[in-house]
């Protein structure tokens, strides 16, 4: 098993937290419910679109929080002079997409709302970063840019069914259908080119820029290129780039997000345990005029790596019977339990696994041979 | 190591050969033993025999790296996978069949039959047709010469299988073939070995095509 900076759910939260409050974010505590209504009126920017909801005692219609980037959102007070710098670690709930039944899952996260610029960002980037640094020595943070796709498209009319199968196409980086599909709906050689050229970028920052840079048709997609070369830079500057890749079949939904999206990945885990990006364009579906950058940590993809697969239950095993007598037996354990061993005490050896076995009968104590590996 | 999930079956006897032929010859694989997992270690491979529908599962999950799977089963699970390549073999069509002289009528509700209940959903959302799915597991050409179902959905290689019962296709889903598919994460971590095997692939089939 790999190894893994964190023994558990809370000790990650405790040291992320210790991480973004050092940075002047701060602890962001919200509510344990929303109205239902912020999320029916949402539902793509959710992860799989199931809320569970309840009547409260007054009838309104509320909902336990499948996210909190919308309650963050909703509630901040958009002003440029102050930026809001949150963290969170909140309980979420949604549906497994294995069992199909909603599951609590405890995520934690950090927005900036505010104006945007490359020091905010690139801060916001090396967050990130740390965080998967934090979680595994064996991690990659792969960004991307929306912009540059909206750079690509900007000349072509697409529905919304034919967009999400180029992006489908981009997402599972398959060239040739990229090309069918191009084909199909119309978009002119260059463009068709373009976008089964940038489906295949993928690797090292320094490596793929170039890449990048030779298939910009416009300022628009000049303008994300230069974005993102200024937040390399700044992490390079903070000598945070190592691990830094390239990746553009990372797409999230337009609606929502703008600028630079990223995920980021630790060795052993099979999906992202991070993710997130810009989305002003959710800011704007709230009428706010503040750019927005956050990301979330998926602390439940962890636990398979956290679990310490320890051999035993506890150190040490001491069966008692009705005549022992008590004041021996409590300091016996406590005795025992000094030099910080587990000990537990019961009357029956039960199907644990442990280092030690005592017995006590009366007053006396007894090592009994462990018979159970 | 790079970990390969190979359908079993008369495709990944085909698949198996394309790897050793690319470079990835596995000798282990040849002997008869019980053995489930079969491994090189001079070219970095590890295989494994898996049911074809499972995959991608397997590949999803991260257990294999890479993985040969249908396109039928790519469409009907959506595995959040990367799909490489277009290996061009185990070619056929999702099809809807039906008996002979059927005429569909619009009125009803149809009736369809199949292994592939997503993919059957998708095809008649986009016509905008309401329909009533029966998931079978098999043999599902009974269904309509029982009269449970109108028409069925499903692969069809030759077409002797539906002649046999008096059925025959009449309308094309899309065209299936083997693909080359990739867990996202090992595309990360594993991307030179990856990439590279990948290459070598595409560099013997398209050797293979010009014959």
């Amino acid at each position: 098993m790999k190894k893994i900076g964190f023994a558990n759910e809370e000790t990650a939260v405790m040291e992320l937290s210790r991480l973004y409050s050092k940075y002047g974010f701060r602890h962001y505590k919200m509510s344990k419910f929303e109205e239902y209504e912020l999320y029916s009126q949402n539902k793509d920017f959710l992860i799989g679109n199931t809320v569970l909801a309840f009547t409260d005692t007054n009838g309104a219609l509320m909902a336990l929080k499948p996210d909190v980037t919308l309650s963050i959102v909703k509630n901040s007070n958009d002003t440029f002079i102050e930026p809001e710098k949150v963290y969170y670690s909140e309980n979420v709930y949604r549906v497994d997409k294995g069992t199909h039944r909603f599951k609590e899952i405890l995520q934690m996260g950090l927005e900036l709302i505010g104006e945007i610029d490359t020091y905010s960002a690139g801060e916001v980037i090396m967050l990130a970063k740390m965080s998967l640094n934090a979680i595994s020595e064996r991690n990659i943070l792969d960004i991307s840019h929306m912009g540059f796709l909206q750079g690509l498209l900007e000349n072509v009319n697409l529905s919304n069914r034919k967009m999400n199968r180029i992006i489908e196409c981009i997402r599972s980086k398959n060239t040739l259908e990229m090309q069918a599909v191009c084909k199909e709906f119309g978009i002119d050689f260059n463009t068709a080119n373009a976008l089964s050229a940038l489906t295949g970028i993928y690797g090292s920052f320094e490596k793929c820029i170039g890449e990048l840079k030779n298939i910009s048709v416009n300022d628009t997609t000049e303008k994300a290129v230069d974005e993102l070369q200024n937040i390399y830079n700044y992490l390079k500057t903070c000598g945070c780039s190592n691990g830094i890749n390239l990746d553009f079949s990372i797409v999230n939904d337009l609606h929502y997000y703008n600028g630079i999206i990223f995920n980021g990945f630790v060795e052993g885990v099979p999906n992202a345990v991070l993710s997130g990006g810009r989305y002003d364009n959710l800011m704007r579906k709230f009428g706010k005029k503040s750019g927005a950058l956050g990301f979330g940590v998926y602390l439940d993809q962890l636990e398979r790596l956290m679990c310490s697969d320890e051999d035993f239950d506890f150190d040490v095993l001491i069966l008692y019977d009705d005549n022992a007598d008590l004041a021996f037996l409590a300091e016996q354990a406590k005795k025992l339990s000094a030099n910080g061993e587990s000990v537990r005490v019961q009357k029956n050896r039960g199907s644990f696994r442990y280092k030690k076995i005592f017995k006590i009968t009366g007053d006396n104590i007894k090592e009994i041979e462990v018979d159970n590996l | 190591m790079i970990n390969i999930a190979l359908p079993k079956g008369r495709l990944g006897e085909k698949v198996l050969d394309i790897f050793e032929k690319s470079g990835y010859d596995c000798p282990a694989i040849h002997e008869q033993n019980r053995k489930l997992v079969f491994e090189n270690e001079k070219n970095g491979v590890r295989y494994f025999w898996v049911k074809p529908s499972d995959v991608s599962i397997y590949v999803e999950r991260g257990a294999a790296d890479i993985g040969v799977a249908g396109k039928d089963i790519l469409l009907e699970y959506s595995p959040d996978v990367y799909e490489l390549y277009d290996l061009d073999i185990g070619k056929c069509r999702m099809a809807v069949a039906a008996c002979k002289n059927f005429r569909d009528n619009p009125e009803r509700t149809l009736r369809v039959a199949t292994k592939f209940p997503n993919i059957a959903q998708n095809y008649y959302s986009r016509k905008g047709r309401d329909i009533d799915i029966i998931k079978l597991n098999g043999s599902i050409e009974i269904a309509p010469v029982l009269k449970m179902s109108d028409v069925i959905v499903d692969i069809v290689e030759t077409g002797t299988t539906l002649k046999e019962n008096n059925l025959e296709p009449i309308e094309t889903i899309v065209h299936i073939s083997a693909r080359l598919i990739s867990n996202k994460v090992s595309y990360k971590f594993k991307h030179g070995e990856i990439i590279t095997l990948e290459k070598n692939i595409k560099d013997f089939c398209a050797k293979r095509k010009d014959i």
